[in-house]
């Protein structure tokens, strides 16, 4: 212990306490914050850039349950739109057919009636010329049976026999 | 050291550094090992003893004054034909308090073999300390062979304080570079830094955080680290052909030591105080406490004092008996003088350098961990407090 003593050297201990608190302050101000935050902020960044690789994994697996989900949808509505479609073009095609007929019908029953009446004003017609005819006719024979007895006569005959004839 | 003008230069350049750094080491390797190869020579054949008795004593002086912190930076000596000492070194400056302030260069005593004359003052070594003589140098020893001259304040730049010099510039650089590197390389180390990484974060992860807590460590972790590397480089050079002891002078253990005990003590919670003070808490009525207490506080209170005295002791005494056991064994070829002998001191030699540098690490490390240690009862709060008993134990 007397030996630890005298060996003990005040200069020695004196620079020590001195070079190192020197140096810790140093080394604090210039190394090891910068080293530790250096350190601290990697470790975080890898902490930070798992944990958004598992999120963006589990956004991704629901995106994916949503899309899934959306496809079923698509599909289930473009069931339902096509059904709804064919029993439209049914209806349209009964509708068009239905109104088709009645059309046709109507059509059919106006020409019917077209028809008639043209037949009607042409016997009209045809009964008017005949009479026009006739008088004619007879305007002629009688004026020439006028000049000539029997012969209008015979005329009226021949023209009688025609007449029933037609 | 050389101008950068792109990015690829910026390659080149710093894998040119890199060359030059590992040059200028393997240069420095080099040459230590030389001057230590030299040092062992020229003390075998030039200080030759004739009886091994003899040479006994002149290796326990060698590895003595290797243990002691000397005035100047010696690499090694030898004499020549004529029986002239020749040291190698170069001597550093020597700072007295002595009635004024008095500077001057170590060479002045001529590895203290003259007297250094300063402003009419004479001063003169004696194993390694300064003392007040008169012009002819007379040092009077008592009964005890204790010097009882005057000793002036001595507070030179000696081998143990420019080693630590050079380990603070060298860990200086070393983590500065390691601190750039990363806000150069977006926060990834580069080079050398990444040798030392893990070991910062050994130390963060594995000493801090686990002793002293999650919410409380960073506080502590500045000097940590600090004396970590402090106290490994300063083992390391005590290893190389150098072989500066300044981790194992106590001098250097105790001021580390006795910061430690500051830290404790300035940062002690409630909760620490009261663990001194009132360790039983209350788990029992006062009137049983107070004889408990009578033999329990003091002893607590003696801890508080003991704990960094501990540390103290064990880093100064590991280090010092590894530098006698590798003095010794490298004495022993010199003691022996004989093939084999040489031989099997060599091997010996040679293998307890090598638990050295495991020992070197082991107590930078064990000194590092106690202090988070005590830190980590300074700090605790007193949830953590069962933990902590069961590290006592552990340990």
């Amino acid at each position: 212990m007397e030996k630890l003593i005298n060996e003990f050297s005040i200069g020695l201990f004196f620079w020590q306490a001195v070079i190192f608190i020197l140096l810790l302050i140093l080394l604090r101000k210039f190394a090891w914050k910068p080293i530790l935050n250096a350190v601290n902020d990697r470790e975080e960044g890898i902490k930070n850039a798992l944990d958004s690789a598992e999120k963006a994994k589990l956004e991704m697996q629901n995106l994916q349950a949503d899309n899934e989900k959306l496809l079923q949808e698509a599909r289930a509505e473009r069931e339902v739109m096509m059904k709804e479609a064919r029993e439209i073009k049914a209806k349209m095609i009964s509708d068009a057919k239905e109104e088709a007929k009645t059309e046709a019908d109507k059509m059919v029953a106006q020409a019917q009636a077209a028809i008639e009446s043209e037949k009607k004003s042409a016997i009209a017609e045809l009964k008017q010329q005949v009479a026009s005819l006739s008088l004619e006719i007879a305007e002629k024979v009688v004026k020439h049976e006028l000049s000539d007895k029997d012969k209008q006569l015979k005329l009226v005959d021949e023209m009688l026999g025609d007449a029933k004839l037609n | 050291m050389y101008f950068c003008t792109d990015f690829k230069d910026t390659v080149i350049c710093s894998k040119m550094q890199r060359k030059t750094l590992v040059r200028i080491l393997s240069v420095l390797l080099l040459a230590t090992s030389i001057s230590g190869f030299a040092n062992e020579n020229s003390k075998e054949e030039t200080q030759g003893g004739n009886t091994q008795a003899e040479r006994k004593e002149h290796v326990r002086e060698y590895v003595i004054h290797h243990l002691s912190d000397t005035h100047d930076f010696g690499l090694y000596s030898y004499k020549d034909e004529n029986g002239e000492a020749h040291h190698v070194g170069f001597p550093l400056p020597v700072i007295l308090w002595d009635n004024g302030l008095k500077i001057f260069s170590s060479s002045k005593f001529h590895h203290g073999e003259t007297v250094a004359e300063v402003d009419g003052n004479y001063y003169k070594i004696d194993h390694s300390k300064i003392y007040k003589t008169d012009a002819a140098g007379t040092i009077n020893y008592d009964e005890h062979q204790h010097a009882t001259n005057v000793k002036p304040l001595d507070i030179s730049i000696t081998k143990g304080v420019f080693m630590m010099l050079l380990t603070t510039i060298l860990m200086i650089l070393l983590f500065r570079s390691l601190a750039k590197s990363y806000a150069k390389n977006g926060n990834i180390a580069k080079g050398i830094g990444r040798f030392f990484e893990p070991i910062v974060l050994y130390i963060r992860d594995d000493i801090a955080i686990a002793n002293i807590g999650e919410k409380k460590y960073k506080k502590y972790m500045p000097f940590l680290l600090t004396v970590f590397f402090f106290i490994w480089f300063l083992n390391m050079f005590g290893l190389t052909p150098l072989g500066v002891n300044v981790t194992g002078n106590i001098a250097i253990t105790t001021c580390l030591a006795i910061i430690v005990f500051l830290i404790t003590t300035f940062t002690g919670t409630k909760d620490y105080w009261k663990h001194i003070f009132d360790p039983l808490g209350d788990g029992m009525p006062w009137a049983g406490k107070i004889f408990i207490y009578i033999i329990l506080v003091p002893i607590e209170i003696l801890g508080i004092f003991i704990k960094p005295f501990a540390l103290l002791i064990r880093l100064y005494a590991n280090m010092t008996a590894g530098h006698v056991v590798l003095g010794s064994l490298i004495g022993l070829i010199y003691i022996f003088q004989t093939w084999l002998g040489g031989t099997l001191s060599f091997g010996l030699a040679f293998a307890i350098s090598l638990i050295e540098i495991l020992v070197a690490l082991l107590q930078a490390y064990i000194f590092t961990m106690l202090a988070a240690l005590y830190f980590g009862f300074a700090s605790e709060t007193h949830e953590h407090a069962e933990e902590h008993e069961g590290e006592i134990q552990h340990l």
